[in-house]
C-alpha cells in the first residue's frame, strides 16, 4: 500500500504527462504480483467497490471531529478522501506499523457490505499514514481524480515492458483485475493471454486529415464519413459486444443491437439511429443529437427503443467467422463485406456506400454539394491497405468538409456571467503539441462559449465540477477527458497563446462524448489550416 | 471613575492601539509611533515617525524598507515605559530573527501580542516563551485542524532524496526570502548537506544579514555567478514569486518545490506547479495553535488573521472566551 499511495502521490504533483508514464511503468516493473494488477486495475478506473461510498467515509468523521471544524475544513481543502486523510486523528507516537498490502486492502475492501463498511474501515485507516488514507479513500469510493486516463494507464503499461499500446488494448477486455496472464505475458516473457473466448476490441485503423495531398482514386477508394459514433461489433461463441473508439464497452447502451448478428466476426462501422431528420437514397439516419440522447446511458427504456432505434451503417469487416481479414487489402475485405451484408438483418445494419467519382476533381465537387447533416465529409481508402491499429500515412485519409473543423481537449472552463453566472459556460480548449502517445502536451488554442444547448451546458458545467483539477478564481482546469469539435472561420498565427494560433469565431460544434481524448488533433493539423 | 477593563487596547483593521501611550502595534499606515513584532511586510512598514522593534527586527526593516530615523531597539526580555503608565516588553515568538511577541501591562492588567508565532526549534531564531496574560491575541495563519506540520527533519529528507535521485538536475526551492530561506538553509546544514547553496540575488542580502547574526548558513553562492552546468545536483533558493519566470530558465533542469505550510493541501501545492512539496511553515500549526492558548491559558483570547473561525470555535468547544479580530492585509500566501 505504501508504494502504491507514494505512487497516486508523486501523480498528484505531476503535470508531465511524459513523466507520469515513466512514473507508473516505474511502478508495474518494481512491484510483484498481484499488487501491481491491482494498482493497474486502480489506475484504469476497473474497481468498484460499491459497499464504501464517499458519505461512508464522511459518517466516519461525524463521531471523530466536531461538525463545524469538519465543514470549514473540507470547505478549505475541497476534496472529502483528502480533508479525511488529514484529519483522521493518528494514534500518538511513530507512523503506523506495518501497514496492509495493496492485496490485502482490496481483499477487504472486497469483503465488505453496507453494515461491516463502517465498522471494517476504521482500523484499515488506523494502519496508515496520510498518504496511505488519502490512497485508500481514493481506491475505496472509486474515481481517482488525478489526471490519469485509462487510455494513459495502459499506454503506460506498455511503455514498462515494452510492448504495443495495441496489443494491451486488444487483450484488455478479455481479462479480468488483476490481470495475472497480462503480466505474464508482457514482463515475464510468457505465452500470449487466451482470449480466444471472448468478443474482445481490436484497436480502430484511423485516418489522417488529407490536406494538401491529392490522391488517385484508381488507388483509393472514397466513401462518405458519417456523422454518428464509431462502433465495432463483436461477436464471440454468440456473445456480442460493442466497443467505441476509446476500446469501452458500451454494449448495455444498445441492447437491440445484442442478438442481431448471425455469425462471429468483428465488424467496423458508424452507429447511427433512425430518424426523419436526414432522408434521402444514403440517409435514414437522424442528426447526432438525437443519437447523443442514447449516449452514456445505463439502462434504456422501451420508448427510447422506439423511438430512436440504433443501427449500424458498415464499413469494414475484420473478422468474418473463423477468418481474420485485416490482413487483407481492403478491396478483399470490402467484398466480403458486401457479400455477408446481404445476409445481415436490413432492420439493425446498412452499408455504408462508395461515393462514385470521374477523378479527384470531380470526387472534390461531390463533396462541395453534400449538404447533409449525417455526412462529416469523405473518407478516402487505399484500395491495398490492409486493416491496421492506430494511423498510418499514407492509408486512410479523412476529407472533412468545409468550414474550418478541428478536435480540441477542453482544458480550462470559465464561469459565464448574467443567467450563466453560475455555470461554467466558457470553455478553454487544446490540440497536442506532438503525438500524444508519445508525450505530447496539450496546448490551449481557443476559448469557446456557444455552440451548444443548455441541456448540453447543463451537463458540460457538471463535468467540469466533478472533473476539476485546479481552482484558479473563477476559473477552473479539468482533466483531460472531453473532446469538442470546434468549428471556427480562420485561424491565424498570433503570438498571444502558447500554441502560437489564434482561431477566429470558434464555437463548439459538436460535443464528443465519445471521443478519447488521445485522438484529439494536433497543432499541426491546425497551422496547416492557416490561410494568412 | 475607572475605565471598563482592556479599553486601552482598542483593535482597528489597521493595527492594535493603545491608548494612552497613542502607539500602534504593527500598524499597516504610516503613524507616529509603532511597536513592531517582527520584519515581514504585512507587520512592519517603513515611514513611522518612530519604531520600536528588537535590534534585529530594526536591521531587517533598515534592509527592506530603508527605515534608519527614529530606530528604538529594545531586547528580548527589556521592559520600556510607554506614556501613559503602560510597560511594553519584547518575548521572543520563535518565527523569524528577531521575532517578538510584546507584553503590554497597564493598571494591572496583561495583554500579549504574540505577532506570528511557531513553538518548533528553529537554529535560525530564539525559541517561543510562554507568558501568562488576561488576554492572549494570537494570529491563526493554519487555524484548521487539517494543517499540522510534519517533523522538519522528514521534509528535508524528502528534499535530499529528490536530489541524489535526480544528479543531473537541480531542486528549486521556494521560499520566503525573510525567515523561511534561512531557516531552509540553517536546517539543510543540521541535516549534514555540507554543498554550496545557489541563491537567487534577491536572497543575498537577507542571508548576509542573518550571517552576520551569527547564524551558520555555510557556504552560499550567487546563481547569476554561474554557469548552469555547475548548477547541477545542487539546490537554488529563490522567493515564490521567481518560480515560474523566465529566471528560471538559467537552471538545470529544476525540479520545482516549494516550502510552505500551504503544502499540506494537494490543491494548494498543485495550483502553483509544485513538484515537490515541502511543508515547512514559520507559523504554529492547528496543534500549536491549540496547545499554546491551553499553555498560556489567558481570560480571554482574541485572534487577529487566518482562519480565525475554526480557531474561535476550538475556543467554544473549549469553553474559553474568544473573539475574532478583523484586520487587514495579513495574509502571506507564500508562508
Amino acid at each position: 500500500m505504501k508504494a502504491f499511495a507514494t505512487l497516486l502521490d508523486t501523480l498528484v504533483y505531476t503535470t508531465s504527462r511524459n513523466r507520469k508514464l515513466d512514473l507508473i511503468a516505474e511502478y508495474l516493473r518494481e512491484t510483484g504480483d498481484p499488487d501491481r494488477g491491482w494498482a493497474l486495475a486502480a489506475l484504469t478506473g476497473e474497481l468498484d467497490f460499491p459497499a464504501v461510498k464517499s458519505s461512508t467515509v464522511r459518517n466516519l468523521m461525524k463521531d471523530r471531529v466536531d461538525p463545524v471544524l469538519w465543514t470549514l475544513s473540507r470547505d478549505f481543502v475541497g476534496d472529502t478522501a483528502e480533508t479525511v486523510s488529514l484529519l483522521w486523528p493518528e494514534k500518538d507516537g511513530d507512523a503506523p506499523q506495518n501497514p496492509p498490502t495493496l492485496s490485502e486492502t482490496i481483499e477487504l475492501l472486497t469483503s465488505l457490505n453496507r453494515n461491516t463498511a463502517p465498522k471494517q474501515l476504521p482500523g484499515l485507516l488506523d494502519q496508515l499514514d496520510a498518504n496511505g488514507r488519502f490512497a485508500l479513500i481514493k481506491l475505496a469510493t472509486g474515481g481517482m481524480r488525478i489526471g490519469i486516463s485509462a487510455r494513459l494507464a495502459k499506454t503506460a503499461f506498455a511503455r514498462a515492458f515494452d510492448v504495443s499500446v495495441e496489443d494491451v488494448e486488444e487483450y484488455w477486455h478479455a481479462l479480468t483485475p488483476p490481470y495475472a496472464d497480462l503480466f505474464a505475458w508482457a514482463a515475464d516473457g510468457g505465452d500470449p493471454p487466451d482470449v480466444s473466448g471472448t468478443p474482445r476490441f481490436r484497436p480502430f485503423m484511423l485516418a489522417h486529415p488529407l490536406e494538401e495531398t491529392k490522391v488517385d482514386l484508381a488507388e483509393y477508394a472514397a466513401e462518405w464519413k458519417w456523422d454518428g459514433i464509431r462502433i465495432q461489433i463483436v461477436r464471440v461463441g454468440g456473445e456480442t459486444r460493442l466497443y467505441s473508439r476509446s476500446g469501452d464497452d458500451i454494449s448495455a447502451t444498445f441492447p437491440e443491437l445484442l442478438d442481431v448478428l448471425p455469425m462471429d466476426g468483428a465488424l467496423d462501422g458508424e452507429l447511427l439511429v433512425r430518424g426523419t431528420a436526414q432522408g434521402g437514397e444514403a440517409g435514414g439516419a437522424a442528426s447526432f443529437n438525437a443519437l447523443q440522447q442514447r449516449l452514456g446511458r445505463k439502462t434504456v427504456s422501451k420508448k427510447m427503443l422506439t423511438e430512436a432505434p440504433a443501427f449500424v451503417r458498415l464499413y469494414d469487416a475484420l473478422i468474418i467467422k473463423d477468418e481474420d481479414l485485416r490482413e487483407q487489402p481492403w478491396s478483399v475485405r470490402r467484398g466480403a463485406l458486401e457479400a455477408l451484408f446481404k445476409q445481415l438483418p436490413s432492420s439493425h445494419f446498412d452499408l455504408s456506400h462508395l461515393v462514385e467519382a470521374r477523378d479527384f476533381e470531380h470526387l472534390a465537387e461531390i463533396r462541395k454539394g453534400a449538404r447533409e447533416d449525417a455526412i462529416e465529409g469523405l473518407m478516402l481508402k487505399r484500395r491495398d491497405s490492409p486493416y491496421i491499429a492506430g494511423r498510418k500515412v499514407g492509408l486512410w485519409y479523412k476529407w472533412k468538409r468545409d468550414p474550418l473543423l478541428i478536435d480540441c481537449v477542453l482544458m480550462y472552463a470559465q464561469r459565464g456571467s448574467g443567467k450563466r453566472s453560475s455555470f461554467y459556460s466558457d470553455y478553454t480548449f487544446g490540440c497536442w503539441d506532438g503525438d500524444p502517445d508519445d508525450g505530447a502536451e496539450l496546448l490551449p488554442v481557443g476559448k469557446a462559449y456557444s455552440g451548444f444547448t443548455d441541456a448540453e451546458l447543463k451537463k458540460l458545467d457538471k463535468l467540469v465540477r466533478q472533473t476539476t483539477l485546479n481552482r484558479f478564481g473563477p476559473v477552473r482546469e479539468v482533466e483531460r477527458t472531453l473532446v469538442f469539435e470546434v468549428v471556427f472561420d480562420s485561424v491565424h498565427t498570433s503570438k498571444r497563446h502558447k500554441s502560437g494560433l489564434a482561431m477566429r469565431f470558434p464555437r463548439i460544434h459538436r460535443i464528443r462524448w465519445d471521443k478519447p481524448v488521445h485522438e484529439g488533433d494536433q497543432i499541426e493539423a491546425l497551422r496547416a489550416l492557416i490561410r494568412d | 471613575m475607572t475605565a471598563a477593563p482592556f479599553s486601552w487596547i482598542q483593535p482597528h483593521p489597521w493595527g492594535v492601539h493603545i491608548a494612552p501611550a497613542d502607539c500602534w502595534i504593527d500598524p499597516t499606515r504610516e503613524v507616529d509611533k509603532a511597536l513592531v513584532t517582527h520584519g515581514h511586510a504585512d507587520h512592519a512598514r517603513g515611514g513611522h515617525g518612530e519604531t520600536v522593534a528588537t535590534p534585529e527586527t530594526l536591521a531587517i526593516m533598515e534592509l527592506r524598507y530603508n527605515t534608519r530615523e527614529g530606530a528604538t531597539p529594545v531586547q528580548y526580555g527589556e521592559t520600556i515605559r510607554l506614556p501613559g503608565g503602560v510597560d511594553a516588553t519584547y518575548i521572543p515568538a520563535g518565527h523569524v530573527l528577531g521575532s517578538a511577541q510584546i507584553l503590554l501591562e497597564h493598571a494591572g492588567e496583561r495583554v500579549v501580542i504574540t505577532g506570528d508565532y511557531k513553538r518548533r526549534a528553529d537554529p535560525t531564531c530564539a525559541p517561543f516563551e510562554v507568558t501568562p496574560c488576561d488576554i492572549f491575541i494570537t494570529e491563526a495563519t493554519f487555524g484548521l485542524p487539517v494543517f499540522v506540520h510534519p517533523p522538519i527533519a522528514d521534509e528535508m529528507a524528502k528534499l535530499l532524496k529528490a536530489l541524489t535521485d535526480n544528479p543531473d538536475q537541480c531542486v528549486l526551492v521556494g521560499a520566503y526570502a525573510l525567515g523561511k530561506a534561512q531557516r531552509v538553509i540553517a536546517e539543510l546544514r543540521t541535516a549534514g548537506h555540507a554543498q554550496p547553496i545557489y541563491l537567487h540575488g534577491a536572497m543575498e542580502k537577507m542571508c548576509r544579514l542573518y550571517q552576520e547574526h551569527g547564524v551558520d548558513l555555510g557556504e552560499l553562492r550567487l546563481v547569476a555567478d554561474h554557469a548552469k552546468d555547475d548548477m547541477r545536483g545542487s539546490i537554488i533558493i529563490a522567493p515564490p514569486s521567481a518560480m515560474n519566470t523566465t529566471w528560471s530558465r538559467r537552471l538545470p533542469n529544476p525540479i520545482t518545490a516549494m516550502a510552505s505550510g500551504w503544502m499540506r493541501v494537494r490543491g494548494r501545492a498543485r495550483q502553483r506547479g509544485v513538484e515537490l512539496p515541502l511543508i515547512i511553515s514559520d507559523h504554529a500549526d492547528w496543534n500549536e495553535l491549540t496547545q499554546t492558548i491551553d499553555d498560556v491559558n489567558p481570560h480571554e483570547t482574541w485572534i487577529t488573521h487566518g482562519r480565525e473561525e475554526a480557531l474561535l470555535r476550538w475556543c467554544e468547544l473549549s469553553q474559553r472566551r474568544a473573539r475574532a479580530l478583523a484586520l487587514i492585509g495579513r495574509e502571506d500566501e507564500d508562508d
